[in-house]
């Protein structure tokens, strides 16, 4: 059955005491988080529409920003390189890596490299990744893939971490102190930031007019993953770009309120080119991947609308299905109702068709989206295509186009009703199952006619 | 005496096959309210399970035959929120690419309403006879809260009857029935309707009965509500009992 990946894979999480206590209090934290950061923001519902306005116009117009980008970047000094697929945005980071010599790179979070699976792909070319966001390298160190797209490793409660840092260094497993914790990260990583010769990083927005990158966090690391080697490589998704810094500030007052509730991450970074004679600070060589890896093709459809997402999170804080299925079941580097969307726009419905379905409908996705994508309508198309498709499995498709047939014609209904009891049966609760006429016999037999 | 106002009773397939006393409630309601009640026998299912998993081609269908059925009537009411949602709100969507049918789904949908909203908006709830005691919670189902936005009519009329509302800190978080995804997903729906269902207020050390203006929500709580438990009810229920 279509649904069963997902399903078996929640399964996992839905049994597992300290993961939903984890889940629990993480979205809890955020969703709380955000709901207050937005009531005091004045007027945050017309700002909502006017980033959905920017999105939507800028995704019409994205071939003319990228070039515009690449003209202003490339004048600032950095290196523009155009990627396909993942296999050639990886490509091109490995072959920038091997000539120049380098073989341990830093990475700050970026979920588009977890998209191109880099880390994978550095290791078959014999070049070491070291995650340095925190939660990052914790589910690195774990061999795990990330659990929600800004908090990688919040199902990870802390004497897991003091349990996977004393595999790892020489930590004592037994002490869970937070600070102590995070103390050792400090210390393993240190050395890391000082002898990688790269620095790789994703990119929250990038500004056509200046050929700026913008990266957001709340750790320390970025910086120095993107100023410490000599090579910093930021690789963003092409739909990841605005026309002007008016545009990009709409975006950065939305992003980090929608995800964390803070006004602004602790860090904004603003990359514009690399190192130079008036402006000595920086990386010698800075190249910017930009990766389709499908983006281009949900342009000008009713899918386009997925690509205005900013990457914040919020919808898979408020979803009920994420918060007790966790992030593993979706099996993308992307989750909750917006993973479930991408996933296969991006990565084939061929592979996900049972995301679309792990969804109630319920809308509150929508309702929190910083930038309004229409969540629940993109989940139904994929339903649609789905079937359409034939993904769906047989007996569903014959069980539904039959029902449909018997509920075309009332009187066909009546007849199939004993049968349909009996079907359905084990749907029911043993409150629904007592015989009982349907109203619509009670109606015809004339026993409410003088009710009131 | 002027001649009663005729509405049309769309008591969803839900109600008809499983739950028909809460159909039994609503026209009571309604006839306590002063209106003159038809059942349209052509109706059948509004065709929301086919549309939500992806079924448009027989969605449509559903939709021309139910516009048909309910079309002739000045109003159209439905004990349920979800269903209303479909008929109001997807209708019109689904018939997008053919102007008369969309036309004749606009023109349904303007005058179809949930029975909440139906008693509230025309000031016709019935006199109370006699006031719910016992403390509720209201469930928010989702399409209503979120689609229609109708998230005050039931609470007003809760309040008309005198109900001790204590409100679940996720009144709109959703119960899991989702229709056909409780029956795909039934290990994850099961495990969203006891979330919802831990966080039920419990006044004096008593769970509030939980209350609900949709019968899929009322289904997905009682398939997970111990017997020794309270209840999960729907709101015509408790509104017919108070009005008598």
């Amino acid at each position: 059955m279509s649904t069963q990946p997902f399903r078996q894979r929640a399964t996992i999480t839905l049994y597992d005491d300290i993961r939903q206590a984890a889940l629990h209090k993480a979205t809890g934290r955020f969703r709380d988080a955000r709901q207050a950061a937005l009531d005091n923001l004045p007027r945050s519902d017309d700002l909502r529409d006017q980033l959905k306005q920017i999105r939507h116009a800028t995704l019409c117009n994205l071939a003319e920003h990228l070039e515009t980008f690449e003209r202003n970047a490339t004048a600032v000094g950095a290196h523009i390189h155009w990627a396909a697929t993942s296999a050639e945005a990886s490509q091109i980071i490995i072959d920038l890596a091997q000539k120049r010599g380098v073989t341990l790179v830093t990475k700050s979070k970026s979920m588009t490299t977890e998209e191109i699976h880099l880390n994978d792909a550095l290791g078959r070319a014999h070049i070491t990744p070291v995650e340095t966001d925190l939660g990052e390298w914790i589910v690195q160190l774990a061999a795990e893939a990330p659990y929600h797209i800004i908090a990688p490793a919040i199902h990870k409660t802390k004497e897991e971490v003091a349990t996977l840092f004393a595999q790892h260094t020489d930590h004592p497993p037994t002490d869970t102190d937070i600070t102590a914790l995070t103390a050792v990260a400090r210390r393993t990583l240190r050395q890391k930031f000082l002898d990688a010769g790269m620095g790789i990083t994703g990119v929250n927005v990038a500004v056509a007019d200046t050929g700026s990158i913008t990266l957001v966090m709340n750790e320390g690391n970025g910086r120095l993953v993107t100023t410490a080697p000599p090579i910093h490589v930021a690789i963003m998704g092409i739909e990841k770009i605005v026309p002007t810094w008016d545009e990009a500030a709409v975006w950065l007052a939305l992003l980090a309120r929608s995800a964390t509730g803070q006004p602004l991450s602790i860090y904004t970074n603003i990359i514009t080119g690399p190192a130079r004679d008036d402006d000595p600070d920086g990386p010698e060589e800075l190249h910017i991947v930009l990766l389709d890896n499908g983006r281009s093709s949900l342009l000008n459809t009713p899918y386009q609308e997925a690509l205005q997402c900013i990457r914040c999170g919020a919808c898979l804080n408020i979803c009920p299905v994420y918060r007790v299925a966790g992030g593993h079941a979706y099996h993308s580097p992307y989750s909750g109702p917006i993973g479930a969307v991408i996933s296969p726009l991006l990565f084939g419905l061929d592979n996900y068709h049972d995301l679309p379905q792990a969804s109630s409908l319920c809308g509150a996705c929508l309702d929190v989206c910083p930038a309004r994508i229409d969540l629940p309508r993109l989940l139904l198309d994929l339903r649609a295509d789905t079937v359409a498709q034939k993904f769906t499995p047989l007996p569903e498709r014959l069980a539904l186009q039959t029902a449909a047939w018997f509920f075309l014609d009332h009187r066909r209904l009546n007849a199939a009703t004993p049968l349909g009891r009996r079907l359905f049966a084990s749907q029911l609760p043993p409150q629904a199952k007592q015989p009982t006429k349907s109203f619509r016999q009670q109606w015809q037999d004339g026993e409410l006619d003088n009710l009131d | 005496m002027p001649p009663q106002p005729t509405v049309a009773l769309f008591v969803t397939c839900l109600v008809d096959q499983i739950y028909p006393h809460i159909g039994v409630a609503t026209l009571r309601l309604l006839r306590r309210a002063g209106y003159h009640v038809d059942f349209p026998l052509g109706q059948t299912c509004c065709g929301q399970p086919f549309a939500n998993s992806g079924y448009q081609p027989q969605a449509i269908q559903l939709a021309h035959h139910t516009i048909t059925t309910l079309e002739p009537y000045p109003a159209v009411v439905l004990p349920s929120g979800s269903c209303t949602t479909m008929l109001r709100h997807h209708y019109p969507q689904l018939l997008a690419a053919d102007s008369a049918w969309h036309d004749r789904a606009q023109a349904l949908a303007a005058k179809t309403f949930e029975l909440t909203e139906f008693l509230t908006t025309r000031s016709a709830l019935p006199a109370v006879t006699s006031p719910h005691t016992t403390p509720v919670t209201y469930h928010d189902s989702c399409h209503m809260c979120r689609t229609l936005r109708l998230r005050q009519p039931p609470r007003t009329t809760l309040h008309h009857i005198n109900a001790p509302l204590h409100e679940h800190p996720e009144s709109d978080r959703c119960c899991g029935f989702g229709g056909l995804f409780s029956t795909k997903m039934p290990d994850v729906a099961a495990a969203m309707t006891h979330a919802k269902q831990n966080a039920i207020p419990h006044p004096n050390n008593q769970p509030a009965t939980l209350v609900t203006a949709d019968p899929g929500c009322l289904l997905q709580f009682q398939r997970h509500t111990p017997p020794d438990q309270p209840q999960p009810r729907h709101i015509a229920e408790l509104l017919e009992e108070a009005t008598r």
